[in-house]
């Protein structure tokens, strides 16, 4: 699996094997459609950072929810302190000691931080909530973790930030042995996270065993003592962090072998003529101070694919959101070919040809309660007219060609769209985009929690789109597809720039370096938190 | 997913739970015909001819009201002014005719035709509408409590419209050219009322712009998913408005009518019909929450209601109790709909 060169010795790790407090042996998963894990083994030292880290969808995420009882494995066995054990609930998994930091936070934003933080195990004397007593503990820990927070404060006053640290403070106010944090630092300030790692430092010297998930490389190796990479929902490597290097990490991740079909031939118009589309000095302001977006300039010809690359929280869904006119808010200029896009609406930059698959597509891309039809035909109904009503042999004729050429599986048209796969709904989203025409397919994440087979079906139709003469804009985190398939790659970190490579010059390395350029600088908003929410 | 070695069984259970489904769906309907079929059986009085027109104009006040609600709970809202409009519908219209419009600076009374009256009220509730229109969408309000407050506000000025008494008499005046106002209750064209004609109307085209329309299939959309609607360039916020428009049209011509009926105008008319009006569109199969429903589950609704009281009262049971009836079909129709949504997802999981 792994080369003996980069791969530091096994047999060293053994000598601990004495330490290790819970074993995850041979952990598989399975979601309806997905191999989420398979056969994985995973070791939690006592007292050390064990570091979890792999590309989206490796299934960290899965493994760490079946740690602390969320989720219950298909096969394989958690052995705690010698003993097997099972977790039916979160519930049980606490009582055994093993506590969990989520990425989306878990806070009451009516209640106030002490409310939150003794939430379903209130203390009480005689039935009544000791609320005194309560936030003497809640003021106890956060002092502990350097926050000099009003522990009567409600958590809807607090910033991001404040919030996860409220959220570590929950778990640290329960007796933890174990404990999961699943990237506590993505909103946290710079000095936050050297309060956090202090914290962290504090809590293995007490024999606290953590698991870490993040995506920012350096901070892991800063921080971890041993790491597990994970990719596909297989064991990719696992070793001491003083043994690896960033390198050797992202080598890891995006392992070998690319899953994405290779970038067609094309001949695109770049040096002929204007643009099709220029953007031009966009910026979004975000609330309070500083910018979601700053400075943004690029251009996209026709018939090009332009990948942007960044990680969570670097402005992407942003960009795509201030090219689709949902933020009036943000200045600089659009032009479409050569035209100003302005204040133009949804509906106006639809009928123009510019339209956006979105990342999320049970949540902003499909209506449930409709069929397969009816959801292929909603942005282009005008298209579908006799008179003024909506002719059923123009929408059946749309349909079934647009269902044959993207080779959409479903029972018939008037199937519940709920009905269909991932891959399959994912394709309906796109071909629902397709019939208004565009000239111009913004598509966030498109392959986002669909099967390995589905992804290259998408990536085949973006290839077969772009032949044809459409631009099209996609936002990856996935490294091979923005390896493989587009022909320019812009890097976003913390809404600017950070790098723009073209398909020949490109490496994994540019692009993490690139990505993590200026991370780490300030605290992100509100808006990339609920990014960070929408995603699991 | 499915092999081909499986896919023969799996098809005819697919097939039965289909017909089973369908039969699921269409429970209004065939709940309507089986109490058709109990009450002709217990009581010979029920199915006939001057009955079922009875029946079935007593309906159209509730199906008239029940139509506009229908389009605003499709979008996932609720509009509880409806009876409130009705009231102040009925009000204006007394008004109109047995007032006219003064007009200080002139010094005169302008009495309009029936006509005319018809067209101003419309208006007027249609206006009404746009306030709760506005409320929700300008204004984020809650649509229960904008509504809610309408509900006062309307039913206030039908009362502040004649200090709280009855237009009586609203027969009009030869000399003033506006008579023939009962004749929109009273009058039969080919033997069917005028108001069971206007509820037919009403429904055809409320169903054509549910089914057959991009703004239909727009509210379904919005009901549906409200951010997946406004991606796809469906300006939500007009949507939203013209439903509370449809709904206050819906409930002006229903004012009318009731008017036109009692030949009167009271400030109480429409008291509480927003609850029958919810009532008709949850037992047609609409969703509270938006997205699912029909024009036609509506006028199905409305009419179970109409037929379930109509019965009651032919067979002699007490008004107590057929409150009590009416209110354990509404509560069967809501348990019989969570049931169908289970249902429909376990096949939908199945055949995926």
């Amino acid at each position: 699996m792994v080369s003996p060169s980069s791969e530091p010795n096994e047999l060293k790790l053994t000598g601990a094997e004495s330490d290790v407090v819970l074993l995850a042996k041979q952990i598989t998963k399975v979601f309806p459609g997905i191999l989420a894990l398979d056969q994985v083994d995973f070791k939690v030292y006592g007292g050390k950072v064990n570091v979890l880290i792999g590309e989206n969808g490796a299934g960290k995420s899965t493994l760490m929810k079946i740690l602390a009882g969320v989720e219950q494995p298909t096969a394989g066995e958690l052995v705690l302190d010698g003993h097997r054990v099972s977790f039916k609930n979160t519930r049980e998994a606490a009582r055994l000691g093993i506590g969990i930091i989520y990425q989306e936070l878990n806070l009451f934003p009516n209640l106030t931080i002490a409310e939150n933080m003794f939430a379903a195990r209130e203390v009480t004397k005689n039935g009544v909530v000791q609320h005194r007593e309560q936030e003497e503990l809640a003021r106890k820990v956060l002092g502990r973790l350097e926050q000099p927070l009003d522990p009567r404060t409600l958590v809807s006053d607090l910033r991001m930030g404040q919030q996860q640290i409220v959220e570590i403070a929950k778990a640290l106010s329960r007796d933890v042995r174990i404990l999961i944090m699943d990237e506590p630092t993505s909103a946290l300030t710079g000095t936050e996270t050297e309060a956090l790692f202090r914290i962290i430092r504090e809590l293995t010297a007490h024999g606290v065993a953590i698991v870490y998930i993040s995506h920012k490389l350096e901070e892991l190796l800063r921080i971890g003592d041993y790491v597990t990479v994970l990719r596909d929902g297989k064991l990719a490597a696992h070793a001491r962090a003083q043994d690896v290097n960033v390198t050797w990490i992202i080598e890891k991740m995006v392992g070998r072998t690319v899953r994405a079909p290779s970038r067609h031939n094309r001949f695109h118009e770049s040096a002929t003529g204007a643009p099709m589309l220029k953007v031009d000095v966009l910026s979004l302001p975000r609330a309070g101070s500083g910018f979601t977006l700053e400075n943004v300039n690029f251009t996209l010809n026709k018939g090009e694919i332009l990948a942007i690359y960044g990680l969570m929280g670097a402005g992407r869904t942003e960009l795509f959101e201030c090219l689709m006119g949902l933020h009036p808010e943000a200045t600089g200029s659009v032009y479409l070919n050569g035209t100003l896009l302005g204040d133009a609406t949804i509906a106006e930059r639809i009928e123009q040809g510019i339209t956006l698959v979105p990342e999320d597509r049970q949540r902003l891309g499909l209506v449930q309660q409709l069929t397969v039809g009816q959801n292929l035909t909603l942005a282009s109904l005008r298209r579908h007219l006799t008179w003024f009503w909506l002719s059923d042999r123009r929408e059946n004729e749309s349909v079934s060609a647009i269902i044959r050429e993207l080779g959409i599986k479903t029972r018939a048209a008037s199937a519940p769209v709920t009905a269909l796969s991932g891959g399959n709904q994912q394709k309906v989203v796109v071909a629902k985009s397709l019939l208004t025409k565009p000239q111009i397919l913004l598509l966030d994440e498109p392959t986002r929690g669909i099967d390995v087979g589905a992804k290259a079906e998408i990536f085949q139709i973006i290839n077969r789109l772009a032949e044809q003469g459409l631009a099209i804009l996609f936002v990856s985190s996935e490294l091979p597809e923005v390896l493989a398939v587009p022909d320019r790659i812009l890097v976003l970190s913390k809404g600017k720039v950070t790098g723009e490579f073209t398909h020949d010059d490109v490496t994994e390395e540019k692009l993490v370096r690139a990505a993590s350029a200026l991370q780490q600088t300030d605290h992100p908003t509100d808006r990339e938190q609920s990014t960070i929410l929408q995603t699991t | 997913m499915s092999s081909a070695v499986s896919s023969i069984p799996q098809t005819r259970k697919q097939t039965g739970a289909s017909i089973g489904l369908v039969l699921f769906r269409l429970r209004a309907f065939i709940a309507l015909l089986v109490l058709i079929g109990i009450f002709s059986f217990l009581t010979p009085s029920f199915f006939t001819r001057d009955n079922l027109i009875i029946l079935v104009g007593q309906t159209a006040i509730n199906a008239l009201m029940a139509i506009g609600m229908t389009f605003v709970i499709l979008t996932g809202g609720i509009d509880l002014s409806v009876g409130s409009i009705v009231g102040l519908a009925a009000m204006a219209s007394g008004l109109l005719i047995n007032r006219g419009v003064e007009l200080p600076p002139l010094g005169v009374v302008v009495y309009f035709n029936i006509p005319a009256i018809i067209f101003l009220v419309l208006c007027l509730g249609t206006l009404v509408g746009a306030l709760n229109g506005i409320l929700v969408t300008r204004f984020s309000v809650a649509p229960f409590i904008a509504t809610l407050g309408t509900l006062y506000v309307a039913r206030g000025f039908a009362q502040l419209s004649n200090d709280g008494a009855t237009f009586p008499n609203l027969v009009g005046k030869p000399e003033l050219g506006n008579t023939g106002f009962p004749t929109l209750g009273a009058d039969t064209i080919a033997g069917i009322p005028i108001v069971i004609w206007i509820m037919g109307v009403f429904t055809a085209i409320g169903w054509f712009t549910a089914a057959k329309t991009p703004f239909g299939r727009q509210v379904y959309a919005v009901g549906g998913n409200e951010r997946a609607a406004e991606l796809s360039g469906i300006s939500v916020n007009f949507i939203k408005m013209a439903v509370y428009m449809i709904s206050g049209l819906c409930s002006a011509m229903t004012g009318l009518i009731t008017a036109s009926q009692l030949v009167a105008a009271h400030p109480a008319i429409g008291e509480s019909y927003e609850l029958n009006a919810i009532a008709a569109v949850v037992l047609g199969g609409s969703s509270l929450s938006g997205g699912r429903g029909t024009v036609w589950g509506t006028l199905v609704g409305a009419l179970v209601i109409g037929v379930l009281s109509n019965g009651l009262v032919l067979l002699g049971v007490q008004e107590f109790w057929k409150k009590v009836i009416t209110g354990l079909v509404i509560i069967l129709a809501v348990v019989l709909d969570q049931l169908q949504a289970r249902f429909q997802q376990r096949l939908a999981l199945r055949s995926a």
